[in-house]
């Protein structure tokens, strides 16, 4: 019994296990140094926790675009995150024309929700024509091939817009509405963050629904089971893939704006590397193709990146902890994919070994 | 004589689904015998797990009196046992030649990095192993295509490289995963005879998946039928076609052409 | 002939929009100030009526065949129309400046598209892109001799202008400063040099077709004498040997220091090369072994206080180590990546890179790797009294660790192991059924990979004499990446051409460097959608019908 449990067990998964060890004994001695030493109080963990919900909201909404898209066409939309941008970096001069003629102040709420139409109605012509233009002629090509396009159009699509709108910081003003703090269970915090929480959870329950539900969701998710099969049953396929990107543009568009809002250092050309690579951690985490999953791999990992440098890292003594956030991040992904591939919430779609 | 493989209570399941179920089987030397059954009855996954491309979940298998299950692909090919797959997988965008080169991988021993200051051995080594893929490229009648891209053959051109390659390592057994699938009755023929011809010639060891049952009846001394992942009938073609039991697990699912019933 | 109307203006609008965009986001203004003959044609011209030219020439092309009127009126209307989105752009600035939002669309690039003068120059931004239109529905109707000629030509003459920096600086190297005044004025052509360059490319290009049209049948029949095709390629050989060696001479400092980035990239591109055109294992994370080998060397040289070599180490006995530290991370990070698919790989390569930059940059690791500040003081190769410290000296030195890495390259696509990446590419699975040990297989090609690029680090780190962790951002493995694609995934050859397409020739146009990450991205869905197999493909190795001859090692495949 021995023998064979041993046959079984390759170097590498020896390898793989230890490195997994470590990584467990690493985060648990982190997690005993800080809690012993008291270095927070409550109240500071928990800003930084309604902090990072808000953040990982966003990339819950980004994730989805990553996950619609996988789900339907087993690849990576590598310039996902450029989508992004192109919203968030569109809606930024809007908005200043809203709050120059004071539209943005007198009646915030109309003006969000004109600011998130503008914004995913940019990312979503954006992504129906890379689709059209760069991964449609591409979609029986060997997997390497549109990946490689993704990445080409991720730098077309920055340098575009550095082109188009220049390559500083652009802020989005200030709303006075939002500037309070609200109280919740006992802690005050910035009433953006609750709002952005909220209208994302919101968005993510309409879209939810809209795959449950709606006729052009469920043949989605018959195209996501068996593209063949789909077709026999009269579905359209590149319309409906198309949809997806609209949809997943959309999503990214209204994540930008919501962005805009919270985060006073404004937007610019290169904002969507980061947030795309950590929405794409947060589909994987989720289990890939799982919309569900998706959505709770986004909060998840705004709590890990808000949290962990003070939780673990600064237990363990590095100093500037939140230097190495985006680290984190990356750790988290490559952790997960290495341990876990499937994610937390699983796959929605079981690939064979490939 | 002696038996080159037994595959003793062997069982695979995928989730819920049997797919291989307490099947045992024993493969004399020398000979030539097939797995046969309907779609879906476990024949592939069979090979998949002789070949270490899948764990079984128990039993054993046994070749050259060496327990060999779960043990890794490439080594499990080391001791020799090589296979063709039922939808020709080449490497499309090599040459044929180097294809069948691939194929002889474990047999080359010299250290990776001679190739760079050429040493003596190594020379010599690719010397002979080009000589040995041209000699194979002639025995399965593609000389002159060898430097055509695999991807570029005709099919049956295709179906005959993938066996050359599988030959490459010197393997003891040969699995052969419907070498037949999509041949008009001329190539078929053809192919059974030089079936024949590699264990004539060669002395191998043949076990083959078929579902041509005039191949199968033509060349197999021995026949085993699978359905639903377990072992439904033994014995010699003659026995084979005259067993109720195949006939029932064939006739059964209403392929009115009876044993003669084919994929296509 | 029937004139396609509908095909005409699809053509003109698609010629139009591009105007439009390479307007808007910047380049036509920017390009407009490089002039390339005279102070009449600058590279704003090239970009913006060379659409125009496009857009006639493709309608009438769309059009097969007709008269030579009707190629002219298809032109004509092709460029017309395809001049109405960027003058709408004209007009619509008038009334509503837009600078705010987009800041390229300013008087600056109004006044280049109106002719300085206002809305009323419209009408020769009009002329001038029907005419150009009209000339290309011309182009397409001439004669093919003829259009051969022309247009290799024209094609001559821009690339001269727009590369004035490379041949002025050869000329001023071989003939001294007074030569290129001859021809150029600051960096552009002197009008005159320009039509004798053009008539002289197409009078030779002509004269040439005509002479092998007139033998067709004496070229075409005589079989290439094995013996006199060998003859020929030693020759090349030793002509592009001979090249190699001098170039410094002739190209002068700047000039080297272009070629020593190429070098640099051609290293890079040879070890990814084996990663991803052998192996077919994506690695996005490929920068963080470049570093690796760059730190390793700035750290064991460094003459600050940084230094952990203890005051042993010179360039030279640290090369080697630099080289293996990057081998052992290769390995290292090779490992848990072994079971990836494909797009999975990538990405977590690319966190493997962001982690390593991001480390490097950190306070955390400050007192070993010097954080923001980077390692300073890393002193310059020397040997046998020649102290390596000019761009000249350090050409030479990467040329060598480039002709390595092709050898060894070479070398193993050509054994056993090149064999197996290539057969793992083509189908894990089937190559494990071949008894080849993907893990094993794989972490060799991460290994080597890597080690060509931790070469390229530490003499990268030594011709600086300082290294920062931005210098070891994801460009850089885009930039390799891209490369090895445009040259031809696998091919070694493809990976020299990249690099000298992709490195050097943007390195002679340093003032549009702002737009080399958009031209690369472009370039990139532009090769995977019409010639995913590079402009220089690998070629199939012929073996079967080459008794004897295993592999011959040049530069030739």
């Amino acid at each position: 019994m021995l023998r064979r449990t041993l046959s079984r067990v390759s170097w590498v998964d020896v390898f793989l296990r230890i490195f997994q060890l470590v990584a467990a004994v690493v985060i648990l001695i982190g997690l005993y140094k800080t809690f012993t030493t008291a270095r927070y109080s409550s109240e500071q963990w928990a800003t930084l926790a309604f902090a990072g919900l808000a953040q990982g909201s966003i990339y819950a909404l980004i994730a989805l675009g990553y996950t619609l898209v996988y789900g339907i066409l087993l690849m990576i939309n590598f310039a996902h995150g450029e989508i992004y941008m192109t919203g968030a970096f569109s809606t930024v001069f809007l908005a200043m024309y809203f709050n120059r003629i004071g539209f943005l102040q007198s009646s915030p709420v109309l003006a969000i929700i004109v600011l998130i139409l503008f914004s995913a109605a940019v990312s979503t012509s954006i992504a129906v024509l890379l689709e059209r233009i760069a991964y449609r002629p591409l979609r029986n090509a060997p997997r390497l091939i549109p990946l490689i396009t993704a990445i080409g159009a991720s730098f077309a699509l920055q340098y575009t817009f550095r082109g188009l709108f220049g390559s500083q910081f652009r802020a989005y003003p200030d709303i006075a509405v939002l500037k309070g703090t609200w109280n919740i269970l006992g802690f005050d915090v910035p009433l953006v963050q609750p709002v952005v929480f909220l209208a994302a959870v919101l968005l993510m329950v309409a879209l939810y629904w809209f795959v449950e539900r709606t006729k052009t969701g469920k043949a989605m998710r018959a195209v996501s089971e068996d593209k063949a099969v789909a077709r026999l049953m009269g579905i359209d396929i590149d319309r409906i893939i198309v949809s997806t990107f609209a949809l997943g543009g959309a999503l990214a568009g209204a994540a930008g704006v919501f962005n805009g809002l919270f985060r006073p250092q404004g937007v610019f050309f290169l904002m969507g590397f980061f947030p795309g690579i950590k929405a794409f951690t947060a589909a994987v985490l989720g289990g890939i193709g799982n919309i569900p999953g998706a959505m709770m791999g986004g909060l998840l990992l705004g709590l890990i990146e808000a949290l962990g440098p003070n939780l673990i890292l600064e237990g363990l003594g590095i100093p500037a902890a939140n230097q190495l956030k985006d680290a984190i991040a990356f750790l988290v992904l490559v952790l997960i994919l290495i341990f876990r591939p499937q994610g937390i919430f699983g796959e929605r779609l079981a690939e064979k070994k490939a | 004589m002696a038996n080159i493989l037994t595959a003793r209570n062997v069982t695979k399941t995928f989730g819920g689904l049997v797919a291989v179920n307490d099947f045992t089987l024993d493969i004399a030397e020398n000979s030539i015998s097939s797995v046969i059954g309907p779609n879906g009855a476990g024949k592939t996954t069979f090979f998949n797990c002789v070949t270490g491309f899948y764990k079984v979940d128990e039993g054993e298998i046994i070749f050259n009196s060496e327990q060999i299950q779960n043990r890794r692909t490439d080594v499990v090919t080391r001791k020799g046992i090589s296979r063709t797959y039922q939808n020709i997988r080449l490497f499309s965008n090599m040459s044929a030649i180097e294809n069948i080169l691939v194929g002889q991988h474990p047999r080359l021993k010299t250290f990776w990095a001679e190739a760079v200051w050429k040493s003596k051995r190594f020379r010599n080594e690719e010397l002979t192993a080009l000589e040995e893929a041209r000699r194979l490229l002639r025995f399965v009648g593609l000389q002159g295509m060898g430097d055509t891209l695999a991807r570029n053959l005709p099919y049956g051109a295709q179906r005959r490289l993938e066996i050359a390659r599988a030959l490459a390592s010197l393997p003891k057994l040969l699995l052969l995963d419907e070498p037949t699938a999509g041949m008009n009755p001329n190539e078929t023929g053809e192919m059974t005879r030089f079936i024949q011809h590699l264990r004539d010639e060669l002395g191998i060891t043949i076990l083959l998946i078929e579902h041509d049952m005039r191949v199968v009846m033509g060349i197999s001394e021995q026949v085993t039928v699978l359905d639903y992942g377990s072992k439904i009938a033994e014995g010699s073609p003659k026995e084979i076609q005259s067993n109720p039991r195949v006939i029932e697990a064939y006739l059964g699912r209403g392929a009115a052409s009876g044993l003669k019933a084919g994929k296509r | 002939m029937k004139i396609n109307w509908k095909t005409t203006l699809r053509y003109g609008l698609i010629g139009g929009v591009s105007a439009l965009y390479f307007s808007m986001i910047g380049m036509v203004e920017l390009f407009a100030g490089r002039n390339l003959i005279g102070t009449t044609v600058n590279m704003g011209h090239l970009l913006l009526y060379g659409g125009m030219l496009a857009a006639g020439l493709l309608a009438a092309r769309a059009h097969h065949q007709g008269k030579l009127a009707q190629h002219a009126v298809i032109g004509l209307v092709a460029g017309l129309s395809a001049a109405i989105p960027t003058a709408l752009l004209v007009i619509l600035h008038e009334f509503i400046p837009m600078q705010d939002v987009f800041v390229s669309v300013n008087n600056a690039l109004i006044r280049f598209l109106t002719f300085e003068r206002g809305l009323p120059g419209l009408l020769q931004f009009f002329l001038a892109s029907g005419l150009l239109g009209l000339l290309g529905g011309l182009f397409d109707g001439i004669p093919t001799d003829y259009r051969r000629a022309v247009g290799t030509g024209l094609a001559g003459v821009a690339i001269v202008a727009v590369f004035s920096d490379l041949v002025t600086q050869v000329l001023t190297n071989l003939f001294g400063r007074a030569s290129v005044n001859i021809f150029f004025v600051s960096k552009a052509l002197k009008p005159v040099i320009a039509l004798v360059l053009l008539l002289a490319i197409a009078a030779f290009v002509f004269m040439r077709d005509r002479r092998k049209a007139n033998a067709p049948a004496a070229v075409a029949a005589a079989p290439l004498d094995k013996r006199a095709a060998l003859r020929k390629q030693v020759i090349l050989f030793v002509i592009i040997g001979a090249l190699l060696a001098i170039a410094p001479w002739i190209l002068g400092s700047f000039l080297s220091q272009v070629l020593f980035e190429v070098g640099r990239f051609v290293l890079l591109g040879l070890g990814l090369n084996i990663v991803v055109g052998y192996a077919g294992l994506l690695d996005l994370g490929y920068v963080a072994f470049f570093a690796f080998g760059a730190y390793t060397m700035g750290l064991l040289t460094t003459t600050t206080n940084l230094n952990l070599g203890g005051g042993v180490f010179n360039f030279w006995l640290a090369l080697p180590i630099a080289v293996l530290v990057s081998v052992l991370f290769g390995v290292l990070l090779g490992f848990p990546v072994l079971s990836l698919r494909g797009d999975y790989l990538a990405i977590v390569t690319l966190g493997f890179g962001e982690i390593i930059r991001i480390l490097a940059l950190s306070d955390w690791l400050k007192p070993i790797m010097g954080g923001a500040q980077g390692v300073l003081f890393i002193p310059t190769p020397e040997i046998f009294g020649i102290v390596f410290d000019s761009p000249e000296s350090m050409y030479y030195l990467v040329l060598a660790a480039a002709l390595v890495a092709a050898f060894v390259s070479i070398r193993l696509r050509d054994s056993r192991l090149g064999r197996q990446w290539m057969a793992m590419r083509e189908d894990e699975d089937v190559a494990e059924a071949m008894g080849i040990n993907t893990v094993q297989t794989k972490l060799l090609a991460f290994a080597i990979g890597a080690g060509f690029s931790g070469l390229g680090g530490a003499i990268f780190a030594a011709r600086l004499g300082n290294i920062f962790p931005h210098s070891f951002n994801l460009l850089i493995s885009i930039n390799a990446l891209s490369l090895i694609i445009v040259g031809g995934l696998g091919s070694i050859p493809g990976v020299i051409v990249g690099a000298i397409a992709l490195v050097g020739l943007p390195e002679l146009l340093r003032e549009f460097q702002e737009y080399r990450l958009l031209i690369y991205g472009i370039l990139l869905i532009v090769m995977m959608l019409n010639r995913p197999e590079g402009f220089l493909p690998a070629e199939v190795f012929k073996r079967e019908l080459h008794a004897g001859e295993i592999t011959e090692p040049a530069e030739v495949e």
